[in-house]
């Protein structure tokens, strides 16, 4: 797709992402009903749970564009994976602050240790580290070799982690349980915001990629002119 | 090729036994890790032998983190490194000669930092010592395994050896749970059995690992 | 023989070399001119494999820079010693000697390091040398192989008397030999004195590419000076 399919694309896609939002909102607001035990307060599950999937579905595209960039050496993998790299330590943070918000009211702690909050939290620092070493490294292209290399420790470390955090809470069980569970009425609510994280996901890798382009392309605009002299 | 990993490693212990830069710190900074948590848990003198697993791996890994840095500084010295990339062989063999040479001194300094435990908290282990040498081994194999890789990213950025332990920790957290309460499991209980998920997940980790290292280590070399 | 075509490399916005092509025959000696930072360290290193192109193609007898094949007939000799400092020479050499399979015979080592004039201090650790002696060992240790390509980037720059002796005297022996070799250099009296082909590269292309036969050294460097002052 050329420049300008690609500007309609992504107004449709924004446009998707806004009435997606307004939706998802009433939904989880409005729409879905009031949980016996913890009230609205459990309403945040819409958007802890979703950011969580999408947090992890941004380290998945990370990890694969930068085994891309590997095998192809094209800058262009190295942006995709940047890019995700970026929203997903959003998504992340978004996942890190709500447990917190959900945690304190119910179980009169701040932090619980679960494992997915855990896992969040490696997973999280993971992507910080990425970053890191992309902030680090001076030339663009070593950089894009490096942390392609970091990213995949990063992922073929992620299942070993949530396994072995799994395994030590069993070892130390903790009396506070999030609940996975959800009655059928509240799915809707659940699937929309699913959904309209999604296409928040989509949306902001895009943006970020095209950001990207365009400062790869900068850099070889420089190039040229700087033969010129 | 076995030969040539050999040699590495060889050449890592000679300039090591003659320098002592790496160990001496080692050590030193093992043991001084021991000392300021016997301060910071005093208050709990009693149940000190519960938090012994957790403080010696924290000294083993500050004390191993040290040794990996030195494990690619010492090759900028001279461009070192490039020397070796010009040898026509697989460059994975460098990477496997320093892992072997990272995890050795490592476990020398684990040993003596051991030692000093046993004394500063007062335990005595005599049945338990075989089993504590397998889980020192394989967890110290499993961190030097990923440790090396990222050393070598880490000296090529501008923050240098600052970086490792930032990117070494998040990505060694399943060793040192594991190691910790393979640790633990030996020291507390004796329930001997209970070692088999956390040897076997920490044994998973070191393979896995050292056979992703060798295969991307070259990328990190390249210019 | 060495072939090189479209050689681009760059670092972000930086060029350090743009379009370079090149064609060296087996048994030629090239000597390669330029100021600081026109692109003759990073020609180098490329073709020794240890940097990547960012374009182009090149090829070193056939092989890729930097695969088992290329780094077999490869010496490379850089301003970097890559000499451990703590170990003695004649450790250095007999680490090297063992990775590249040679058999790593104590006297014929000793030898390599008599020729280089380092004969009776071949116990000590290198650390103990002055600049000079360590660029001997040097030149020792990144011809081990007894290569076929050399390539060399400024090594004659603070190298002592007996070293640019030593060194003369190997790429002559070389020169019979029917070596390849390509050599940065910025003395041009010596560099036309030991060459079979001058070569300049200035902002990242060939700029001038004479054999040197057909000029006299005056008239190269009257060339030279005025390729690299015109703005």
């Amino acid at each position: 797709m050329d420049q300008s399919r690609h500007k309609l694309f992504d107004s449709v896609l924004g446009g998707l992402l806004l009435i997606g939002m307004v939706v998802a909102l009433y939904m989880a607001f409005l729409g879905a009903p009031r949980e016996q035990t913890m009230g609205d307060l459990q309403r945040i599950f819409y958007f802890h749970v979703p950011s969580g999937m999408m947090g992890l579905a941004a380290f998945i595209v990370n990890c694969y564009a930068s085994l891309m960039y590997l095998i192809k050496k094209d800058r262009k993998w190295d942006s995709l994976a940047l890019s995700a790299a970026e929203v997903g330590v959003v998504f992340f943070t978004i996942v890190l602050v709500t447990g917190p918000i959900w945690a304190k009211p119910v179980w009169f702690v701040w932090w619980t240790w679960s494992p997915r909050l855990t896992s969040s939290l490696v997973l999280w620092m993971l992507y910080l580290a990425y970053m890191l070493v992309r902030n680090y490294v001076p030339d663009p292209e070593r950089r894009a070799m490096m942390s392609a290399v970091f990213a995949i420790v990063a992922i073929v470390d992620a299942p070993i982690v949530f396994f072995s955090i799994r395994w030590w809470r069993d070892m130390h069980p903790s009396a506070m349980l999030e609940t996975g569970g959800l009655s059928p009425a509240m799915w809707p609510a659940f699937l929309t915001c699913i959904a309209a994280f999604l296409i928040l996901l989509i949306y902001l890798i895009r943006r970020r990629y095209f950001l990207e382009s365009a400062r790869l392309e900068a850099e070889r605009l420089a190039r040229l002119a700087d033969l010129a002299r | 090729m076995l030969g040539k990993i050999w040699a590495v490693f060889q050449k890592d212990l000679l300039i090591e036994l003659r320098t002592k830069d790496s160990l001496n710190a080692m050590l030193f900074f093992g043991i001084v890790v021991l000392v300021v948590f016997n301060f910071a848990l005093e208050s709990t003198r009693d149940t000190i032998r519960q938090a012994v697993p957790g403080v010696l791996w924290v000294a083993f890994v500050f004390s191993g983190t040290l040794g990996l840095n030195r494990m690619f500084a010492s090759e900028k010295e001279n461009s070192c490194l490039q020397g070796l990339l010009m040898v026509p062989m697989d460059r994975g063999i460098i990477y496997l000669g320093k892992t072997l040479a990272a995890a050795v001194f490592m476990l020398i300094a684990e040993g003596v930092i051991f030692v000093f435990s046993l004394v500063f908290f007062n335990l005595t282990v005599w049945a338990e010592i075989p089993y504590l040498i397998l889980v020192f081994f394989i967890g110290t194999l499993g961190f030097t395994a990923v440790g090396t890789l990222l050393s070598a990213i880490a000296v090529n950025t501008r923050m240098r050896e600052v970086l490792l332990p930032l990117i070494l920790f998040p990505v060694v957290l399943p060793i040192l749970v594991n190691a910790v309460e393979a640790t633990g499991i030996i020291l507390n209980t004796a329930d001997y059995r209970a070692l088999k998920l956390p040897l076997t997940i920490m044994t998973t980790f070191t393979i896995v690992f050292a056979t992703l290292a060798y295969l991307l280590f070259d990328f990190v070399l390249e210019d | 023989m060495i072939e090189v075509r479209g050689l681009a490399k760059y670092f972000g916005r930086f060029s350090a070399l743009r379009d370079l092509h090149i064609s060296v025959p087996q048994g030629q000696f090239i000597a390669l001119f330029g100021r600081n930072g026109a692109g003759k360290t990073t020609f180098l290193r490329i073709l020794a494999g240890l940097s990547r192109p960012s374009a182009g193609a090149v090829l070193v007898h056939s092989a890729k820079p930097g695969s088992q094949g290329a780094r077999e007939v490869i010496g490379y000799l850089s301003h970097n010693t890559a000499l451990y400092l703590d170990l003695t020479a004649l450790e250095n050499l007999r680490f090297y000697a063992r990775l590249l399979d040679l058999p790593a015979l104590g006297a014929d080592l000793e030898d390599r390091i008599a020729r280089v004039g380092l004969a009776g201090r071949a116990r000590e650790p290198v650390r103990n040398y002055s600049r000079g002696m360590q660029q001997r060992l040097a030149i020792a240790r990144a011809f081990l192989h007894d290569p076929g390509v050399l390539l060399l980037d400024e090594p004659f720059t603070g190298l002592d008397r007996e070293g640019t002796e030593f060194l003369q005297n190997y790429l002559s022996e070389s020169r019979a030999r029917n070596k390849t070799c390509l050599m940065a250099i910025h003395d041009a009296p010596l560099g036309y004195a030991l060459s079979d082909r001058l070569v300049v590269i200035e902002r990242g292309v060939v700029a001038l590419d004479l054999p040197r036969q057909s000029v006299t050294l005056d008239e190269f460097q009257g060339r030279y000076r005025a390729l690299t002052e015109e703005r």
